[in-house]
């Protein structure tokens, strides 16, 4: 099958979204507190809205969602990291929400396909974004069983944080452009959460990440078996 | 600038009088989400709303009660069509939209502003907002309120409390 660079990219971008949006969503009815529990859900909420709109540009929504091969998805494989505790959400969440926020950005001054959505959602992921800087400055800056949580999501995400910069067919940005920036972001919010920028690999042979070409890792599979288990029990079911 | 017929005037407004599904108080028009009204041929009409936020899911109950108040006002074909440019912003809401949702107990989004999120310190007992343009009270009127949480009930609300009166309250988030 061949796909158009703009629909190749609208899957990368929208699978981003959804898989994210879902692992947010295993939040509900485990979160810590309250507030984050609501929190969790209107980000992946935010997320989900953003998958449509993707989706859509590339295809069937619901087919693309419910009836797709894990290897697929051309999601980054950060996105896809299982929960595991609070502090790891909320890193998986600084890492990706300031890459996603600048990338919005980026595009939302272009005139591509992809403008008018990221002209909208790059206002709702700035709210994303200052959701898991506040955190971080909390769980880093807190006591030391949460720094010592939050310092162990940060090296153990680490290494899947090189994917977001590789370039994407259809995607215009300047990857260098925008992973200096991610750097120059995301240290700062860990300086001043008191933790400790990783020093583990980000690129070369020990990368992780080959997401965008549609190799996972080992949750993701159960992730998806568990997202997919309805639509395809009861093909074309609806409430 | 586009010039309405007569008739799409009307059916904008009646358009516009849809109540919002989440909000009741306000009317879509209030919250500045039906873009346009345009007549295709005899009986058929095509409106164009935006979401506030891109994943909203009041959307869908918004069209459907668009659909609904034209039919009943004659239109045989409605088609309600979801556009994104120029993306929705809370100072897309009208004057009168804004004083309802403080009489509705949510504190409006702060009008002209950047939208975005507000930096803020963290004090040692509670989030430090900065001194200007506070959000205030939608009870009481007092500018002393404190953020407890950036997303409430929905997605374009944050959850807020007053530190006069210590009624929690909702703050329709600048966007």
């Amino acid at each position: 099958m061949t796909v158009s660079t703009s629909t190749a990219a609208a899957l990368a971008l929208g699978d981003d979204a959804l898989v994210l949006s879902h692992r947010l969503g295993e939040w509900a009815g485990h979160a810590p507190v309250l507030e984050e529990e609501v929190a969790l859900a209107n980000i992946a909420l935010d997320l989900l809205g953003q998958a449509r709109v993707l989706l859509s540009l590339a295809g069937d929504e619901d087919e693309l969602a419910y009836l797709r091969e894990e290897r697929a998805f051309r999601n980054l494989q950060l996105v896809e990291q299982p929960n595991d505790d609070f502090a790891h959400t909320i890193v998986r969440q600084l890492y990706f929400s300031t890459y996603q926020h600048l990338l919005y950005a980026e595009l939302a001054a272009g005139d591509g396909d992809f403008a008018p959505l990221a002209a909208k959602a790059v206002k709702e992921v700035a709210y994303h974004r200052d959701h898991a800087e506040q955190w971080t400055l909390r769980l880093g800056d807190g006591t030391e069983e949460s720094h010592e949580r939050a310092q162990r999501a940060c090296e153990a995400l680490w290494r899947f944080t090189g994917e977001m910069f590789r370039p994407v067919d259809g995607v215009d940005v300047d990857g260098e452009r925008l992973e200096a920036a991610w750097l120059a972001s995301v240290g700062e919010t860990l300086r001043r959460a008191t933790l400790t920028i990783p020093e583990g690999p980000r690129t070369g042979a020990w990368r992780a990440g080959a997401g965008r070409q549609g190799l996972h890792t080992e949750s993701f599979g159960r992730m998806i078996a568990e997202m997919q288990h309805l639509h395809r029990s009861h093909p074309g079911a609806s409430w | 600038m586009v010039t309405l017929t007569a008739l799409e005037t009307e059916l904008l407004a009646l358009a516009g009088s849809v109540p919002d599904p989440e909000l009741p108080v306000l009317t879509l028009r209030e919250l500045g989400v039906v873009r346009a009204v345009r007549v295709r041929g005899a009986d058929a009409v095509e409106v164009e709303l935006t979401p506030t936020y891109t994943g909203c899911p009041a959307v869908e109950a918004m069209s459907a009660d668009i659909e609904r108040v034209l039919h009943d006002h004659g239109v045989r074909e409605v088609t309600v069509r979801r556009v994104l440019t120029p993306a929705w912003s809370t100072d897309d809401i009208t004057d009168e939209g804004r004083r309802k949702l403080r009489e509705f107990g949510i504190a409006p989004p702060r009008a002209g502003r950047a939208a975005g999120p507000v930096g803020l310190r963290l004090g040692p007992i509670r989030t430090l907002a900065p001194e200007t343009d506070p959000v205030r009270c939608p009870h009481c009127g007092s500018a002393d309120t404190e953020l407890l949480s950036r997303f409430s009930s929905t997605a374009c609300k944050a959850l807020r409390r007053c530190l006069d009166c210590r009624e929690p309250f909702d703050h329709f988030k600048e966007l």
